[in-house]
C-alpha cells in the first residue's frame, strides 16, 4: 500500500465518537488529520474554561455545544470532511440507529457506567462493528503502564485499567492524550489492516 | 478445568463454576464489569446462572472512569 492507496482507503471510512470530551475532541482530531472522510460524533455537553486544560477546544469556544465546537476546529484541519453531530445524552436506545453506518466506533465517555452501557449495547446490537474504548486515563508519568488490550474480537481497551480520576490523580493532558492517540491509531490499523 | 481468561490461561480445581463464582475466586471486587463468555456478552443478572467449563474463554473487564 502506497500513500496515496492509504489515503484513499482512510476517505471511505466512517468513524462514530462516543463522547466528545478529553478523548473524544483529540482523538476525533487525529483521525481527521489522518484523512478519515466521516465522522459521527456524539455529546451533550457545552465547553467550558476547565476543559480547556485537555480538550480540543480554544477560549473563545466557552458555552458553545461540544460538538459544534469540535466541528469548527475538525473543519479547520480538514475542510472536506463530513461530519455529523448529535447533541444527545447516549442511552442504549440511540446507540445502534447511531453507529450502524459506522466502520469503528470510539469509546470516549469519562462516566464507568456510560462505558459499561456502550460496551454492552455495542456487542449486542452492532456485534460486527470494532469498538475501541478508553479506560484508565489519569494522572501523569508512567508512560509504559498504557498498553492496548484485544478483548475480543471487535473489542479493543486502550488505557491503564487501573488509575480512576480524581482529586488526587486528575485528568491531565499529556497522558490523556496518550490514550486518545492510542485510541486513533489502533482505528487506523483496525481499517488498513483489514483492507489489504 | 482450563480456561483463557483475560487472554492468559488459567487452571481451577473445580470441573464448573458459575461467572459469578469466578469472580469472587479472582477477587475482581469491581463495580462495573464487562463480562462475555466465548465472545458473548452475559450481563450482570446472568453471571450467577452462566456456567464456565473446561475450554472456554472468558473476559472480565473492570471500567474505570476518565476521559
Amino acid at each position: 500500500m502506497d500513500t496515496k492507496q492509504i489515503e484513499t482507503i482512510l476517505q471511505t471510512k466512517t468513524i462514530g465518537i462516543a463522547g466528545c470530551g478529553g478523548l473524544g475532541s483529540n482523538c476525533a482530531a487525529l483521525v481527521a488529520r489522518a484523512g478519515i472522510g466521516k465522522l459521527v460524533l456524539a455529546d451533550f455537553d457545552k465547553v467550558e474554561a476547565p476543559n480547556l486544560s485537555r480538550q480540543y477546544f480554544f477560549r473563545s469556544q466557552v458555552g458553545l455545544y461540544k460538538i459544534d465546537a469540535l466541528r469548527q476546529n475538525l473543519l479547520q484541519l480538514n475542510p472536506a470532511l463530513i461530519i455529523e453531530t448529535h447533541c444527545l445524552r447516549l442511552t442504549d436506545a440511540d446507540i445502534a440507529s447511531l453507529f450502524i453506518g459506522c466502520d469503528v466506533v470510539v469509546e470516549a465517555f469519562d462516566d464507568a457506567t456510560a462505558k459499561l452501557m456502550l460496551i454492552e449495547t455495542m456487542a449486542l446490537e452492532l456485534p460486527a462493528t470494532p469498538l475501541v474504548v478508553g479506560n484508565g486515563v489519569a494522572g501523569w508519568g508512567n508512560n509504559n503502564s498504557i498498553t492496548t488490550l484485544r478483548a475480543d474480537k471487535n473489542l479493543y481497551i486502550c488505557g491503564d485499567g487501573i488509575l480512576e480520576t480524581s482529586q488526587e490523580l486528575p485528568p491531565l493532558a499529556p497522558r490523556l492524550m496518550v490514550v486518545a492517540a492510542m485510541q486513533a491509531n489502533q482505528v487506523l490499523e483496525i481499517l488498513l489492516n483489514n483492507t489489504i | 478445568m482450563n480456561i483463557i481468561l483475560n487472554n492468559r490461561p488459567e487452571s481451577f480445581d473445580e470441573q464448573r463454576l458459575t461467572f459469578e463464582e469466578l469472580i469472587k475466586k479472582k477477587n475482581f471486587t469491581f463495580r462495573l464489569l464487562v463480562t462475555k463468555l466465548n465472545g458473548k456478552l452475559v450481563r450482570k443478572e446472568h453471571r450467577h446462572t452462566t456456567e464456565i467449563k473446561d475450554g472456554d474463554n472468558v473476559t472480565v473487564l473492570h471500567l474505570i472512569s476518565g476521559g
